[in-house]
């Protein structure tokens, strides 16, 4: 009976979706009573051991450079293997890709629950039941685990990485899998450069059909970048290519939630709220002061994001020292 | 070519969310119910692309659900499948909607799986990758783009901060999102086609459940929005740095 935490990687570096589950997964350990350790599949540049600071013991790798990219069946069988050498009853996932691609296969090959989107820790006092996000963000469900192994995907951002033990290090211990063959070839992998990924960002600036075209998106990218923030954008946007796909944000694109979410011209429609509502600080711009978005946000400005916008990067400007 | 689109039935994206019986079901009175708009827009039309281009490609479309999803299964066939399966039993969870499906699969003998990326009231994501295991099959999750090259297809998948392109021979499960394709609207002519189209019924496949939602809740409410005057951004940035603390 232990805790095991799928160590998400990209291009050899652990992500921070990866640290909100090894946090999740070792305060888990602890309300259960047991330990929680790792498993990392593929070569990794940064620092294993480190990763004892958010409470786990061990981090099992497999490091092969064939298992860089992803094939989900050959990972579901190695992670089968660790499930079996670690006796883990419950598996942590993150939310994000790679974590919504494996953790259906495992479940099915394990024949364990699976509940994904989670937003807390389960409740263990009377069976095992997780709150999930549901509706598009727009409600929860508590969904009762009924096998005797358990999965759990996070919500992306819902749980914070959290340094449980500063210097504690976690003991990294090779782990030679067997390997099913490979189905899913990867040809090539393409990064937004520079940018900090829309998934991952604690800032978002975003625009909307407000901004007449995408010859406008000058300031939201000035503004984002200033806040360190990444941009996104509403689905017209998206659809007329002004934005990339990428970028679309609602019920039908990313469901995000930063800690900041700036709307700059765009209405608040109940689509695209649903892929935001669960910022932790809403801000709307929009020249219409009935915009049904006020509704849902904690500041607002009602004005027009072409005189405001240039002034509010003025004033971060400043703020942040910045001539 | 024989493709199978999964196609589930979800609740019109501006449906007031609501639960009754203490809790534990979602108010469906009143409520206008749509297909999925990942399967819909993104899966159904991706299928019906290939089959532009490919006119021997035939397209199946699956439904687990009692007969209320009718109506939605005519319009999925009025967009442009070929014939529907609807499998006679509620959706009790991930597990068993898939089991259900990989059993169609198994007896249809499919080259492409597709479903959406998730559903939009449950948000599982898991459906496609429960498929692909039962079926032994590669899964390619939330896929943006897909091109068929012969028995081979190249797809383009979300990873964390960017995308992955990826080469798998058939047959293959893939979940779809937005980039897959353009939403189309059904026109007269596949409403009227749809009417006469094959929609199979048949009953469920012996499968467990292994997980059940005890109760919804709904989240708080937001306490109302702090207005600032259009002529002082400074002060927005103020609270935002000093009351909020997030920047
Ligand atoms: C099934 C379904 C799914 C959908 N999924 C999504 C989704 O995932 N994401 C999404 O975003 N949408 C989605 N939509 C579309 C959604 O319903 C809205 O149409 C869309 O969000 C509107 O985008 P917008 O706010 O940019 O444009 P609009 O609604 O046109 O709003 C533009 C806003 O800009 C304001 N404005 C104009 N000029 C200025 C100015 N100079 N300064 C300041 N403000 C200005 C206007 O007052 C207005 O409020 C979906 C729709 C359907 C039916
Ligand atoms: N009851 C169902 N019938 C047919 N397909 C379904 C059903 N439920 C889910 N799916 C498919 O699986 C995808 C993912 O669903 P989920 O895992 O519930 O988020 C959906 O987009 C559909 O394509």
């Amino acid at each position: 009976m232990s805790v095991l935490i799928y160590i998400d990687q990209s291009e050899g570096h652990i992500k921070k979706a990866a640290l909100e589950a090894l946090s999740y997964g070792s305060q888990l350990a602890k309300q259960t009573g047991t330990t929680a350790e790792g498993i990392v599949i593929g070569t990794v540049k940064d620092d294993l051991g480190s990763l004892g600071q958010y409470g786990i013991t061990q981090v099992h790798q497999v490091a092969n450079p064939q298992l860089d990219h992803l094939d989900a069946q050959v990972f579901t069988g190695i992670l089968a293997q660790a499930v079996q050498l670690t006796g883990a009853t419950i598996i942590i996932f993150p939310g994000n890709a790679d974590g919504k691609t494996i953790a259906p296969r495992l479940s099915v090959r394990l024949k364990a629950a699976l509940v994904s989107g989670a937003v807390g820790l389960p409740d263990t006092t009377n069976g095992f039941i997780v709150k999930k996000s549901v509706f598009s963000g727009k409600a929860f469900a508590r969904v009762s685990l009924k096998t005797d192994i358990k999965i759990i995907t996070l919500n992306p951002n819902a749980f914070p990485a959290v340094v449980s033990a500063t210097d504690a290090k976690a003991a990294v211990v090779p782990f030679n899998a067997t390997l099913d063959a490979t189905k899913v070839k990867s040809l090539s992998v393409n990064k937004v450069k520079g940018d900090i990924p829309l998934s991952e960002a604690e800032i978002v600036v975003s625009g909307g059909r407000g901004l007449k075209g995408p010859e406008n998106w000058g300031m939201v990218e000035e503004l984002a970048k200033l806040l360190g923030g990444a941009t996104a954008c509403s689905r017209p946007v998206s659809d007329s290519d002004w934005r990339p796909h990428h970028e679309h944000v609602g019920q039908t694109g990313l469901a995000i939630a930063p800690n900041l979410y700036i709307a700059i011209g765009i209405s608040g429609a109940i689509q695209h709220l649903a892929g935001v509502n669960r910022s932790k600080t809403i801000v709307v711009i929009n020249k219409d002061p009935e915009a049904p978005f006020f509704k849902a946000a904690d500041y607002g400005i009602v004005g027009d994001a072409f005189e405001v916008v240039p002034q509010l990067i003025e004033e971060v400007k400043k703020l942040k020292g910045v001539a | 070519m024989k493709i199978l689109v999964c196609i589930s039935k979800s609740p019109d994206t501006t449906a007031k969310i609501a639960f009754t019986d203490n809790n534990t079901k979602f108010a469906a009175a009143g409520v206008q119910w749509i297909i999925n708009p990942y399967d819909e827009w993104y899966a159904l039309v991706k299928a019906i692309e290939i089959k532009e281009k490919d006119t021997s490609a035939v397209i199946h479309l699956v439904t687990v659900g009692p007969a209320d999803v009718e109506p939605i299964i005519r319009k999925a066939l009025a967009l442009g499948g070929d014939e529907a399966i609807r499998v006679n039993a509620d959706s009790q969870d991930s597990f068993y909607v898939a089991a259900q499906i990989a059993e169609i699969a198994r007896q249809g003998g499919y080259d492409l799986i597709f479903t959406g990326k998730e559903t939009i009231d449950y948000n599982g994501s898991s459906v496609g990758g429960m498929i692909a295991e039962m079926l032994n099959m590669p899964f390619v999750g939330l896929a943006n783009h897909f091109e068929l090259n012969g028995n081979t297809s190249t797809i383009t998948r979300e990873i964390e901060g960017g995308e992955e392109k990826v080469e798998v021979d058939l047959p293959v499960v893939v979940s779809c999102q937005q980039g897959m394709a353009e939403a189309r609207i059904p026109n007269m002519r596949g409403i009227m086609a749809a009417r006469t189209k094959p929609l199979k019924v048949v009953e469920p496949a012996a499968a467990d459940s292994l997980t059940e939602i005890v109760q919804f809740e709904l989240p708080p409410a937001k306490e109302g929005v702090k207005l600032i005057p259009a002529d002082n951004p400074a002060e927005l940035i103020r609270l935002l740095h000093e009351e909020a603390k997030v920047i």
